[in-house]
Parts: structure tokens; sequence; C-alpha cells
């Protein structure tokens, strides 16, 4: 007899039983994937800018529009994997200020710049910590946490620095945080955006610990019986957002030169409606790394085009608003679909017992019941 | 008050079937009770009753046989056509509105009127503490009904049957949940009920009180009424054996394996409250049968053996290692794996994939240098679903749209491929077809033969007697008898499991 559970024992050609490792063809997973959809309409407005709006195809556009949407790519990161163990983090914003204003009021007092903008980082760490320990430890909801973590760390970055700005920065650091890599039109920030971006995606996509994140948000209750440890991978996110978030208020910092309380004012909701643009399920367990910095392009793209199209803030909110609602409202529209489509299969809750044709199941062991 | 004189008949159901798709839920159910009695109906779990009731509260429409209320057919489409009707099922555990006080829940829905039309707090009042006088329990009708024990709480939807003046009352296991003081507060609000003319029938698996509370009988079993009688002219031994009454050996061929050393010791496991210093040893090679009522705490012990569940005080050892407790990461790396009782909430992420789902457990495992690649998770994906012939066609289609015994044996592949050494399976073969059953059953007794430790928790007595090498028996939290398989009888284990008396700890 062949074993059962000795993993070394090959020896089952007799089962016979053979298993493709996908559904559907290569070029479909690939071509019809929301990542791919939301890079397409990236590509669209590109072109469509290029050709209507005046000076858009420059290229000191590209260098601007990165240097703008840049704290938003970084934290875009780490708040997709937050967003798909089900969770959410709405304080960003407000720790990118505090992460400034401690970077500014260290600098002034005279602490060396290096370690002003480790202590921001830190700073970064300790408030996604907080955040983390009240969803994971006290088992509070994310939404009402962070909720409040908004108004709080706000609260503490215009308090230390009331409505003063630190400013003078050395210009070493605020020149890079301007400036671009060699002779080419991309800003230097996104050597740094590039490692972390690698480093998320290997995260997410291709280690143990990203297969959890997209099972903790599927199932938590299977997730926890098939020994991941959900508490500690949600409290390790919210540290990563904190940190990544500090990190975008160094650069915030140094891009404008000017360390304040009200820096990246509602910057959550632009970092959220770009990753759920970017394809990723509000309710968890879905969603992919590339679609989401294609999220993240595509919403600066439009906001730059319009500005240079002389639009006003405001129609660039409603054009951005609107966008959101309605890929939100098109996945709902398109998974309920999927959903009504599988029904005509086999019904996955149904205990039926099912007809196997091809299975060795005789109708004897089905009648003695 | 309308009541029928006692002695006529109230309800009589006759042959009433009901079958969900190809399941029969309910084969042919009958069930006479007349006004002034109170009338037990018991049968094992999966037997019908709870099919029954729902029949008879109108949740359900039968799909044959015959349904007579006071003599007249009745054919209820809502529940609320059965309560007008004049039908009040008391549930084992009711569901009151915790944040309104208790006459306010007795009155949800019909509150009196004052003249101006809002609610007449004043005449809710009275009619409530005059309910209460009647049933003789001291409960404040002005309180929240958040607090309330259970048995309080259904008290309180008796008092609503009351001033609903059903006249037919089903009490669905009432008694599970509730202390002595309280079961004989309740029996004696039943006898009063009882004498007041009105219909009873009362669900329990204790047949002390069964005997002592009821004057008449039902007995079913595999959805099938088996007899009526009168609680004088039978034994506990009837009843018992009428239960269970079916041929156990021949579903459920077992191997003879080797029994070796200890692989799985529980000491003194305690969670206050759930369950109490409880001892358990799994030999490899060894299926322990773990046998009780639903609710009597086996999940709970075995859960929080693997760390999903806390405990307070106790220890765990898999092959001579101390499992720590609350940490089911450790508990899989020492050698244990649960199979648990609910598929779609905790054994599977239906919306993953197969591969997804088999390679969940062993991760960390199939990683290199770190990185996890979707080619090794399929490859040992592919190992295990053809291992444990899951069918299917490819490795990426959604564990959802499996049918339920092919997402059982995904869950199966999941456990083993971490190659543990002692497999706990709950409620193994719950909602899955007979043909699947019958292979996790070759599968279990396969895998002892191996030498793997197996414990088997099972509410189907016959799956307990057929697969278990040793019955362990739990009742109430508290281990109450340890049975070898030749001891092992299906009336032993009811004993054990029902009433603590009976059993030889």
């Amino acid at each position: 007899m062949t074993s059962l559970i000795d993993p070394s024992d090959t020896s089952t050609p007799s089962r016979g039983r053979t298993y493709r490792d996908h559904q559907r063809p290569l070029w479909q997973r690939v071509l019809l994937s929301r990542d791919v959809a939301v890079w397409a309409a990236l590509v669209v407005v590109y072109l469509y800018a290029s050709a209507t709006v005046p000076f858009f195809d420059r290229p000191i556009t590209i260098t601007y529009l990165l240097l703008d949407v840049a704290p938003i790519l970084l934290i875009a990161l780490p708040m997709t994997l937050v967003i798909i163990t089900g969770e959410i983090d709405l304080s960003v914003a407000s720790t990118v200020a505090l992460a400034s204003v401690s970077f500014g009021v260290l600098y002034d007092k005279g602490t060396p710049v290096v370690l002003a903008a480790v202590a921001a980082l830190l700073v970064g760490v300790v408030c996604g910590a907080f955040n983390g320990f009240l969803v994971t430890v006290v088992g509070l909801p994310s939404l009402a946490v962070t909720i409040g973590t908004l108004a709080l760390y706000r609260g503490i970055a215009v308090g230390l620095l009331g409505t003063t700005a630190v400013t003078d920065f050395p210009e070493a650091w605020t020149d890079w945080a301007r400036g671009r890599i060699g002779e080419s039109d991309i800003p230097s920030i996104m050597i740094v955006f590039a490692v972390l971006a690698v480093l998320f995606i290997v995260l997410l996509h291709f280690t143990a610990f990203g297969r959890g994140i997209f099972a903790i948000g599927l199932n938590e209750g299977a997730a926890r019986f098939s020994g991941i440890r959900v508490e500690r991978t949600k409290l390790v996110l919210f540290m990563l957002t904190g940190v990544v978030s500090a990190m975008a208020g160094i650069y915030y910092t140094l891009r404008y030169g000017s360390a304040r309380g009200d820096n990246a004012n509602g910057m959550e909701l632009q970092v959220i409606a770009a990753v759920l643009l970017g394809g990723v399920s509000i309710f968890g367990g879905r969603g992919a790394l590339p679609g989401v910095i294609a999220g993240v392009l595509l919403i600066g793209a439009i906001g730059s085009a319009l500005r240079l199209a002389d639009q006003t803030a405001d129609v660039i909110n409603i054009v951005t608003g609107l966008l959101l609602v309605v890929s939100v409202v098109g996945s709902s529209v398109l998974g309920w679909i999927g959903s009504r489509r599988r029904r005509g299969a086999p019904e996955p809750n149904s205990t039926t017992p099912q007809a196997d044709p091809d299975g060795p199941v005789s109708n004897r062991e089905r009648e003695d019941r | 008050m309308a009541t029928a004189a006692t002695g006529t008949v109230a309800l009589a159901l006759s042959d009433v079937s009901k079958r969900f798709g190809q399941v029969v839920a309910l084969r042919a159910g009958s069930l006479t009770v007349t006004t002034g009695s109170i009338h037990a109906l018991v049968g094992e779990n999966g037997a019908g009753k709870s099919t029954m009731v729902k029949i008879i509260a109108g949740l359900y429409r039968p799909d044959s046989g015959s349904y007579e209320l006071f003599g007249e057919p009745v054919d209820f489409r809502t529940t609320a056509d059965a309560k007008d009707a004049g039908i009040a099922v008391i549930y084992q555990e009711p569901t009151l509105f915790p944040d309104l006080s208790v006459t306010e829940n007795i009155f949800m829905g019909r509150q009196p009127r004052s003249r101006f039309g809002s609610i007449d707090r004043k005449a809710m009042d009275t009619e409530a503490r005059a309910l209460f006088a009647r049933l003789g329990v001291a409960i404040d009708p002005e309180r929240p009904a958040d607090g309330l024990s259970i048995a309080d709480q259904q008290i309180i939807e008796i008092a609503k049957a009351i001033s609903l003046d059903a006249r037919v009352l089903i009490m669905d296991e009432p008694t599970a949940a509730l202390s002595g003081i309280e079961v004989d507060r309740l029996m004696t609000i039943a006898r009063a009920l009882r004498d007041e003319g009105r219909a009873l029938v009362f669900i329990s698996h204790r047949f002390d009180e069964v005997f002592s509370l009821c004057d008449t009988i039902t007995v079913m079993r595999d959805g099938s009424y088996v007899s009526t009688d009168a609680v004088a002219d039978v034994t506990v031994d009837d009843i018992v054996r009428r239960l269970v009454g079916r041929d156990v050996e021949d579903l459920y061929p077992k191997q003879d394996a080797q029994i070796g050393d200890v692989v799985l010791e529980i000491e003194g496991l305690t969670r206050a409250g759930v369950f109490h210093d409880v001892d358990l040893q799994v030999r490899r090679g060894e299926i322990v049968g773990l046998a009780g009522l639903v609710g009597a705490g086996r999940s709970e012990i075995m859960q929080a053996a693997f760390g999903v569940d806390p405990y307070d005080s106790g220890t765990v050892r898999v092959a001579g290692k101390a499992v720590p407790a609350g940490d089911p990461a450790a508990a899989i790396r020492l050698g244990l794996a649960l199979v648990p009782e609910d598929r779609r909430k905790h054994g599977l992420v239906l919306d993953a994939s197969i591969a997804r789902n088999i390679t969940m457990a062993i991760r960390r495992r199939l990683s290199r240098a770190g990185i996890l690649s979707s080619g090794a998770e399929n490859a040992t994906a592919r190992d295990w679903a053809s291992r444990l012939e899951v069918k299917a066609a490819t490795l990426d289609a959604l564990a959802g749209t499996l049918s339920g015994g092919n997402q059982q044996k995904v869950v199966l592949a999941k456990w083993l491929s971490t190659a543990p050494d002692v497999l706990i399976v709950d409620e193994p073969t719950r909602g899955i077809d007979v043909g699947t059953k019958a292979e996790v059953h070759r599968l279990l007794s396969a895998l002892a033969g191996e030498g793997m430790g197996i414990v088997m928790i099972s509410s189907e007595l016959p799956e307990v007697l057929g697969m278990a090498d040793r019955v362990v028996v739990v009742h109430e939290g508290r281990i109450t008898a340890e049975l070898s398989r030749e001891q092992a009888t299906p009336e032993a284990v009811m004993f054990a499991a029902t009433n603590t008396e009976g059993a030889s700890a």
C-alpha cells in the first residue's frame, strides 16, 4: 500500500487523477486582470491628456507629477496590505504630519538632521504600534481606532508647532528631495519608492507572510485555525504603515522645506482612494500591488492634467471622487455577476450529495443509508 | 381561557416528510399530542426532531403527510400563522432584545395602546406582573433582558406564550443549559401549564427529566417515527435501544492497527465554565472517539489543546513535548492537526484556491530563503489532491465551488500535508455524502494504521462505535466514561452522555 502521510512516498500514479494548474490560459489571466485594466486606463489618460492638454507632454510634467504623488505612492504600499487583511488605517496623513513636525522641531532644537530623521521614523513606528495595539490587543475596530488617532496625531502635531513652521532645512537634503536621478526626469525619491515597492511586492505576493495576509482578509477564522498569527500579522502591518508614513512625512517636509502641523491634510483619503481604485477590495482578501501603483499614478495623472487645463481643485476632487465610486461600484457589480454565474454550477454551500459519474462510489453504498 | 378539555387531540402529525435537495431530513414523522399532557420527543442528533419542530412552528412546510391542529388540517406558511393558531416554541437559547425591558420583550409587536395611540406602559406592566405572579417567578418586569440567565429568558418566552394564550407549547431542549434548581422551576411551570389543559411537547436528551416530567414518550430515529408509549409502560433501557437500534458493524469497517506509544497526553485541562479537569491519552495507531451530546464541550476541549481556544490550567503534550497554550502555529510544528467542525468558517478559505488552501498550514515549510512560489505550492497541492482524490479539474479552482465532501478532502489534505503525529477530526463526516463519508472512514483507518494518533469527535453514535478503538464520553465538560471497543455499546455511551449516575467512570 502507498503511504498516505509519508511526503517522500510519491508512488501514487495508480490514483490517476491529474490537475491542471489553472482554469484559464496565461494570456487571459494576465490581460483580463484588474491590474492590467488600471494600467490600461493610466496609459489612455496619459495619451489623451498629452494630445489635448497643453504642456502635459513636457518631461517636467512627469517630474512634478511624480514628486507630488510620491508620498501617496509610498503610503499606498503598506496601506494595501492593511486593507487586504480587512482593516484600514485612516491615521496615515496625521502620522505624516506628526513625523514632519517631530523632524522639524528636533532639527530646530539642534539635533543632527540624520538623528532627527531617525527619531521621526520612530515616531511613525510608535503611531502604528499604538493603532495596532488598540486593534489587535484591545480588539477595537480599526475604522474607529484610526478615526480617533487621525484626530489625536494631528492634534499633537499642530499642538507642537502651533501655527508656526520650521523651514531652514539643510540644502543638501532639500535639494535631494526635489532633485532627479542624474540627467533623467525621474525624481530621486523614486529610488526609495522602487526599493520599497519591490520589498512590499515580494512580501505580499511571494512569502508565507503574504499568503497569511490574504487568508486573514478572506476568512480570519480559517486563518487562525491554520496557524496564522492573525494579531501579530496585523500589528506588524500597522507598524509598517506607521514607519512608511513617517518616511513620507520626512520627504514631504524636505520637498516643501517646511515642517507644519497641517502638512498632508486629507491625504489619507487620497491614499485609500488610490488603493481601492487599484483593485483592492475594501472588504479584504483581494488586491495586488501593481494595480495599486497604477491606481496612484492614475489619480495623479488625472489631477495633473486637470490642473494644467486650468480646472480648480474642486473639479479635480469631483472627478477623482466619481472615479472611485465608479470603480468600487463596478467591481461590486462584476463580483455579483460572477457569483450569479457560479450559482449555476454545484452550489458551494450545499450539503447535497453530489452525483459523481466518475467517482468510485457505488450506488450500493449510497442506498445503505 | 379557551383551552379544550383534557384528553382531546391537540396536535397530530402523521407521516410528515421534508427533504432538502437530495437530503431527507424527515422521512416519516408522526406525533400525536393531547391536551393536558406533557409529551416527550426523543431521538439522537439528526433523528429529525428539529425538522419536525420547525414544521410545527411554521418555519418549514412539509413535503407530504398531514398536520392537524385540534382536528383541523393546517398549512402554515409563516411562523406568524402558527403563532396565531396557538403554537409557541421555547428554544434552548431564546433570542430576546437585550436592550429592551422584560415587559417590552413580552409584548414586542403587540403593545397595548392607550386612548391616544401611544403605548400603554401601565397596562403592559400590570399584565406582565400578573403573568409572572401566575408562573410563580420573581422577575422584575422593568429590568432589561440583557444579563438575564438563560432560565429566566425561557420563562419570559413562556410568559409571552401564555399572554398569547398558546394552546400548544413546544420546548426544544429547554434544560440543556439549565442548573438543577432552574430545571425544577421549569418543570413546576410545565406541570402547571399541563394542568391548565395545554398540550406540551418536551424535547430532551436527559432521561431522568423525561421520566419524571412526561406522561407520554415518542421515539424518533433516522427521520422516522419509531414508537409512542405511556412513560409508565417503558424503561430507560427500552428507549435507549429504540434510539440507537441499527446495525453498526457493516457501515464502518475498522482495520486493526498496531497500538504504539502515547503520542497525545492531555492532563487536567480546565477552562472555567466550559470543561474541567480533562485527562486524555491517545496512542499511536489508535482512534479515540470523543462522544457526547452537542454542547458537552468536546470541540472546546480539543480546540483548547490545539491552541485556538484559551484554557485556564492543565498541560498538553505531543510525543512528549509540551504544547504552549494559545499558539496553533507551535502546535502544528509539534505535530498536532485539527480538522474543525465548521468547515466553512474555520476549515477552509472558500474564496481561495484549492492549492492555497492545501498549502496554508505549511506555507513556511514550502518557502525557500523566505520566498514562496506558486510552483512549490502547486506541486505540493497536486500531490495531496491526488492522494485524497479531490474531484476537481484545476488547482486554482476556488474551494467554495467544490461539493461538501471534496471540501472536506481539501481540509484533510491541508492537515495531512503537515505530517502530523496526532490528527484531531471534529465531526469529520458532517454534511457530506455517503460515498465520501465511507472514503473518509477508510482514510482515518489507514492513517491510524500508519501510526498516527487520531481523536475523532462525532455526534453520530454509529460512527463513534464503528471507528473508535476506545470511546471517551464527555458530559457537561467532564469525562464521564472511558470505554474500550468491547465495552462501548450504544446503551453505555448514551447513559454516560446523558446522565452521570449510570456511567462507570
